[in-house]
């Protein structure tokens, strides 16, 4: 599904602060896999995901997804496959916007915005019937203004809003970084099973060494610009929480 | 003309203004300054065309164009290039300068020899009366296409991207295309704005846009205060504040010069009013806290 090819990545070329983000990844991750990115600060995570999102260009080497050459594409036009969960709430939600409105984009997320009124009765019931499943009490208030929420209930609604038009890959980048435990418990919760349901391809960067054991079924390390571990299915499952946390000893 | 119907056709007819400055200030986040010169240009467009005898239906889509070309400018100057956008602002409205004189040809134009569109179309035998009608029904059917506008798909992506530039591109929105669209429509309003008052004041002047910005600010800021008080979320209720904080800001700046202060001091106290109204909302909010 997405196919990471000699992809270097450097911030900076040539001037003093010059950085070398990314030092040759080649990565497959194959339809329906759930991978989950670990590493230090500055290994290189994020700089993949956005690569992946579209949101940085690769200095070298080349972004397959679904057989599609997006190498050159802008994040805005690869959202015909992906969705995104971004690490601050806000940045996935529009705080001015009532919930409805939010959802109405999400839901042509892969098509045209175009000069037709598409909220309607229908479209609203069902976004209310959708918002219910997350047993938030939210489905009530979709005229909100999404402002009025919390991150939690705004990173949980972002996750729905991502299934709301046809979505292979979903790319979530520390969901739960600004959360409380317990939110970020049920948003975990909610992307775990929206990716089985769905069946999508899911790639998760997380700091978070509880959820990088508890979900998803590939585990990647990186650092310094490199995976250095990568293991599969196979093996995660036989994994043990406490080797998670001797990677980083 | 009696006062209040003289304020009110001024402030209708600036109505145009303060929904650009809506869209390209509340919607888009963009502190716009190509008005001021957009504004002129609607007026000399206007001027040129009606001293060359054309008639309203040429006239006003080539007003329209002319401000969606000023406010493009500044759309691909600001995301092209990656220029502060107020700098991009400040850049077309200097070189509108030379633009807007050389239409004209001279710094001021009399039109109120040549058909006027108040005098083409008759709602009353009051002349006054008429054109008040006629402003009237350009501030409701342009108030109408907005509003319209702001709740389709499109205005939803254009409102989501002055508010989450991140999630509006993660949803498939080309930004930098949406913000040089939305400001070639705030300008093509102000360029409307420019028609109307250069038809209604029967001349236009190389400086009649000189801190229009100023006044388009001033309404939108007196709306949102009102939209903030009541907690209004519905569009048409924001748009027809909008409207009125344009009715409003005219009858207040009418009034003082009304009171006999020299008209020299106009901008100063218009300026001065603007600060208030800026300020008074902030003032209140830390006494309250």
């Amino acid at each position: 599904m997405i196919d990471i090819r000699h992809v270097h990545k450097v911030y900076n070329k040539g001037k003093a602060n010059e950085v070398n983000a990314l030092n040759g990844v080649d990565l497959e991750i194959s339809g329906q896999e759930f991978v989950v990115i670990v590493g230090s600060n500055g290994s290189g995570k994020t700089t993949l995901l956005n690569l992946v999102a579209g949101s940085v260009l690769p200095t070298s080497g080349s972004i397959h997804i679904d057989g599609n050459d997006v190498t050159k594409l802008a994040d805005y036009q690869r959202s015909t496959w992906i969705a995104r969960v971004f690490q601050n709430p806000l940045s996935g939600t529009a705080s001015d916007l009532s919930i409805l409105d939010n959802f109405r984009l999400a839901a042509i997320r892969t098509k045209v915005k175009g000069l037709k009124i598409g909220i309607d009765e229908k479209f609203k019931n069902k976004v209310k019937e959708k918002i219910y499943t997350l047993g938030m009490g939210l489905e009530n208030k979709v005229e909100q203004p999404m402002g009025t929420l919390s991150g939690g209930q705004r990173q949980a609604l972002t996750l729905l809003m991502s299934v709301m038009d046809t979505c292979k890959v979903l790319l979530l980048d520390e969901p739960t970084a600004a959360l409380d435990p317990k939110s970020a418990n049920i948003v975990m919760e909610t992307a775990d099973k929206l990716v089985k349901e769905f069946g999508l391809t899911a790639v998760l960067v997380t700091h978070n060494l509880k959820d990088a054991f508890s979900y998803g079924n590939r585990i990647i390390q990186m650092a310094e610009g490199r995976i250095i571990k990568d293991i599969d299915s196979k093996n995660k499952a036989s994994l043990k929480q406490n080797d998670l946390f001797d990677w980083f000893a | 003309m009696d006062f209040y119907l003289s304020t009110l056709i001024q402030g209708l007819c600036l109505s145009a203004l303060a929904l650009g400055i809506f869209i390209s200030m509340k919607i888009f986040n963009i502190p716009d300054i190509t008005t001021d010169g957009s504004y002129t240009l609607g007026g000399a467009v206007t001027a040129k065309l009606l001293v060359l005898h054309q008639p309203v239906f040429v006239v006003l889509p080539v007003v329209i164009a002319a401000g969606a070309l000023a406010g493009m400018a500044t759309g691909l100057i600001h995301t092209k290039l990656k220029i502060n956008a107020l700098l991009a602002g400040i850049l077309v409205m200097t070189a509108l300068y030379s633009i807007n004189l050389e239409i004209m040809g001279r710094s001021n134009i009399p039109v109120g020899n040549f058909a006027s569109i108040f005098s083409i179309i008759n709602f009353s035998a009051n002349p006054d009366r008429n054109t008040f009608w006629i402003i009237l029904a350009f501030a409701i059917v342009t108030t109408l296409l907005i509003g319209y506008l702001l709740k389709t798909d499109f205005g939803i992506a254009m409102r989501a991207t002055g508010n989450s530039e991140s999630m509006i591109r993660a949803l498939g929105v080309n930004t930098d295309r949406m913000k040089i669209i939305g400001l070639a429509l705030a300008n093509a309003l102000t360029a409307l704005s420019g028609y109307l008052v250069t038809e209604n004041q029967g001349y236009a002047d190389i400086n009649m846009g000189i801190g229009i910005v100023i006044t388009g600010l001033g309404s939108v800021i007196i709306a949102e205060t009102f939209i903030n008080w009541f907690k209004i979320t519905s569009v048409w209720l924001s748009l027809t504040w909008v409207l009125s904080g344009a009715f409003i800001f005219k009858f207040v700046v009418g009034f003082t010069l009304n009171l006999g202060i020299d008209p020299i001091l106009l901008k100063l106290i218009t300026a001065v009013f603007v600060l208030l109204i800026v300020s008074l909302p902030r003032l209140s909010f830390k006494n309250s806290s």
